[in-house]
């Protein structure tokens, strides 16, 4: 056997690991543990001399194995693993000791136990590097298509740009239509741009690229396979319209007697039970609502289906499920509000008159329920109605945000929000008196604080700082608020005959049962965890998965499209050159030891193991395509015969023993 | 005499645990320096032989992280892991080695959690005091 010959590197990475510890000191240390070489510390290993020292001393000194002590190998693994390879070596021959994330950082207060814990890992490392062998890894091919999952702004920008790249899209949306949130609101702040005139392009744009494939109406369910080649499972809910006969020509929604609160209108005004989400929904192509079709749930009407001019109407329709071939996912499902009945102080649901913003959005909005007007509510024979136009409005920010009791983040979007409602307000009431009661305001956008000066200097807009800390219904449906001032440091009692919640935000309804099947982590607040929050802010633990837009955590309209962009470029670039390479930490059985018991058969979440007789012997065989390198097996095996390469029961106890044992001679 | 500082041999997951002990680095969360993390790509790699291993070579305490239940990078991973600690618990308790072995979840996102968790197990192991295994347990 080749004579192991270790080369150990220590990185000061500046002060972040120099100055805790010594590195010189230690380095003197490690001379004396077996099979070491060269032991050496540089300021910046990462650097492009850092690296040329390990190339160089790699021929100089012959050698086949490399320890590098610097950050964690969640960084830099890839950089050194390059060097090997640049210098002749298996990358697969470095071992990587975590000496910043895991010692210096953390124990800052304690240098010198900071530096017997690095000599006692740096020299784990050592035993466990005598034990590395060299890997090889196959390249696999990969599909040339995306699945983009969510069609609001996120998923658009996501889908134009990777059809425009020549990727084949699916663009995978729940509701009838595209246009999410964005296609709900009025204006967009700090511009005042009409939110509908600049979305409505990209949607026209999207159902008119061939490399589209819309899929509305629709739900992930399952996802199989490995990155580069997924296998999706779809659930195209039942439409109970075919989609292909119908032209979209809306007289079935004309004549539905049945009348449903409409989503879209946030409960403010009604839709038919056969539907387009909005009027510039896309496709535009109805569905029925079987909760609320007349037929559906009672057996009589069948309106519709007399009036429709094609023959489009399909009450036997069934959900179908479609399987796609994708090779990388952008994940673009969003947000919702956060349910303000939970904030009983606010009485959101008990009184009318307390709305959210995204309520005074639609109400608004020339197509909402009021046709635009801003007005108060009022209820007749249970049903919701257009009440007076509004003398005072009440705007409340941090509306369950920045609220131990509620949702501790910042929702990055309620300033700005409420900012725009006192215009909306101001500008379609002159005559009104607009309050906002704020916590800070967090103006951080381009135009932002432009925006918050213009809209304060509004002779009608009054700024208190303080949340209320309780509203009160009066008889005629008005409002009085409690709230402490603590700019005037004074307690007011403001009446108000509209309040605007500007509620806090949160992941979207399913999106943990959803975060579960693409198997990649959350943060505290529930939103996908992206890989390295400043440097890999699109990509996730799982290859070929990206997260775009408010999904990744909370973002405006710009930032949103931004970080769309960014995932549909991260996804190009993962399938551009054709191929991936795959895991090398597989499993593999030796022959010679294994008995055929089957309990690794047992415990593979991938059925990457059958026992298969040969020579009359039952031996384990191990499926490399479908392995996916947990090593459950390894750990299950009673004889020792089923390893996992580069995590190898040798490799890992020689490891455990020397952390154990300490720093001894 | 000064204070007895056990040794305790932590096993991460890759894809959750070691993320979260690297965010508790990178958060400059303090923590003794009395664990050494050992990375694997998944907890259910982690054999009974290897956590006893760690007793046996000269560790005071052993804590397992993963993925919480659910989560897991490798779908059901954690649960083996989860069944192997529940046989491991009782067959420590036969050698007298109880609150030694210790398996914990802790998300990518969980570096604070870590941080806690490593100052309570290592409190804990102080007042178990140091580990002694005589030859002919061994």
């Amino acid at each position: 056997m080749e004579e192991v010959r270790i080369g150990i590197y220590i990185c000061h990475c500046g002060k972040n690991i120099a100055g805790v510890i010594n590195p010189k000191r230690i380095v003197e240390h490690l001379s004396r543990l077996p099979n070491v070489v060269v032991a050496k510390e540089y300021l910046y290993m990462c650097s492009s001399p850092g690296q040329s020292l390990i190339e160089e001393d790699i021929k100089e000194y012959n050698l086949n194995r490399i320890i590098v002590a610097a950050c964690s190998p969640r960084m830099h693994e890839p950089t050194f693993q390059s060097a090997l390879i640049r210098a002749g070596l298996n990358p697969y021959l470095l071992e990587m000791v975590n000496i910043r994330e895991h010692a210096t950082w953390v124990h800052e207060r304690d240098p010198a136990e900071t530096e017997q814990k690095v000599i006692g890992l740096i020299r784990a490392a050592v035993h466990r590097a005598i034990n590395l062998y060299p890997l090889e890894v196959e390249r696999l091919p990969v599909v040339k298509s995306v699945l983009v999952v969510g069609g609001g702004i996120a998923g658009i920008r996501a889908s134009l740009d990777l059809a425009k790249a020549g990727y084949k899209v699916y663009l995978v949306e729940k509701n009838q239509s595209i246009g999410g949130k964005m296609a709900q609101l009025d204006k967009t702040f700090p511009t005042l741009d009409c939110s509908q005139c600049i979305l409505t392009p990209m949607m026209v744009d999207v159902s008119n690229n061939p490399n589209i494939i819309l899929q509305t109406y629709s739900v992930v369910e399952e996802i199989n396979g490995r990155p580069g080649e997924f296998e999706v499972k779809v659930r195209q809910k039942a439409r109970y319209v075919d989609w292909d006969a119908c032209t979209g020509c809306g007289t079935c929604v004309e004549k539905c007697p049945a009348r449903v609160p409409s989503e879209f209108d946030e409960g403010l005004g009604t839709r038919k039970a056969i539907y387009f989400d909005f009027p510039q929904a896309i496709p535009r192509r109805p569905v029925i609502d079987p909760d609320h079709c007349l037929y559906l749930i009672k057996g009589v009407c069948r309106v519709c289906e007399k009036f429709c001019p094609t023959g489009a109407i399909k009450f036997e329709d069934e959900d179908q499920f479609l399987t796609l071939k994708v090779g990388a996912i952008v994940v673009a499902t969003g947000y919702q509000l956060y349910d303000m009945r939970k904030m009983y102080e606010y009485g959101y649901g008990k009184y009318r008159n307390v709305i959210t913003g995204m309520q005074l959005e639609r109400l608004s909005s020339a197509n909402g329920p009021t046709s635009g007007r801003i007005t108060t509510i009022e209820i007749e024979r249970g049903k919701i109605k257009p009440g007076k136009e509004p003398e005072t409005v009440a705007i409340i920010l941090c509306a369950g945000s920045r609220d131990e009791n509620h949702i501790k983040y910042c929702c990055r979007i309620g300033c700005m929000a409420g900012l725009k409602h006192a215009y909306y307000i101001a500008h379609a009431l002159p005559n009104s008196k607009i309050i906002i009661c704020y916590t800070d305001i967090r103006a951080f956008g381009k135009g932002f604080e432009e925006f918050y000066q213009r809209i304060r200097s509004l002779p009608n807009v009054f700024m208190v700082r303080g949340r209320p800390m309780e509203i009160f219904e009066n008889k005629d449906g008005s409002l009085i608020l409690d709230v402490f001032d603590s700019n005037t440091n004074r307690r007011l009692t403001i009446n108000a005959d509209l309040v605007v919640l500007e509620t806090a935000l949160v992941p979207p309804q399913g999106f943990e049962e959803f975060r579960k099947i693409l198997k990649i982590s959350c943060d505290p607040g529930g939103f996908g965890l992206e890989l390295h929050p400043k440097l890999k802010p699109v990509e996730t633990t799982v290859d070929g998965i990206y997260l775009a837009g408010f999904i990744q955590g909370p973002k405006d309209i710009p930032d949103t499209v931004a970080h769309a962009g960014a995932a549909a470029a991260a996804a190009s670039a993962f399938l551009a050159k054709g191929y991936i390479e795959s895991i090398p930490y597989l499993a593999h059985v030796d022959e010679d030891i294994c008995s055929g018991c089957g309990v690794c058969v047992s415990v593979c979440p991938y059925d990457a193991i059958t026992i298969e007789v040969t020579d009359g012997r039952r031996l384990a065989k191990v499926n490399s395509v479908k392995c996916k390198g947990c090593g459950a097996c390894a750990a299950a095996c009673p004889s020792g015969a089923m390893q996992q390469h580069y995590f190898t029961d040798k490799q890992i106890l020689s490891e455990v023993s020397a952390l154990a044992e300490g720093v001894v001679a | 005499m000064s204070e007895f500082q056990p040794k305790i041999v932590v096993f991460a997951c890759n894809w959750c645990s070691y993320a979260g002990i690297d965010l508790a680095g990178s958060s400059r969360l303090e923590y003794p320096p009395n664990l050494s993390v050992v990375r694997v790509m998944c907890s259910s790699r982690v054999s009974i032989e290897m956590i006893l291993k760690a007793l046996e070579r000269g560790a005071d305490g052993v804590l397992v992280t993963g993925c919480h239940p659910g989560d897991c990078h490798y779908i059901t991973g954690n649960y083996n892991t989860l069944r192997r600690y529940h046989l491991l618990r009782k067959m420590l308790e036969d050698l007298g080695l109880n609150g030694r072995v210790r398996l914990e979840w802790i998300s990518a996102s969980e570096g604070e959690r870590f941080a806690q968790v490593a100052k309570e197990f290592v409190e804990e192991i102080k007042k178990l005091g140091p580990l002694i295994i005589r030859e002919e347990v061994v």
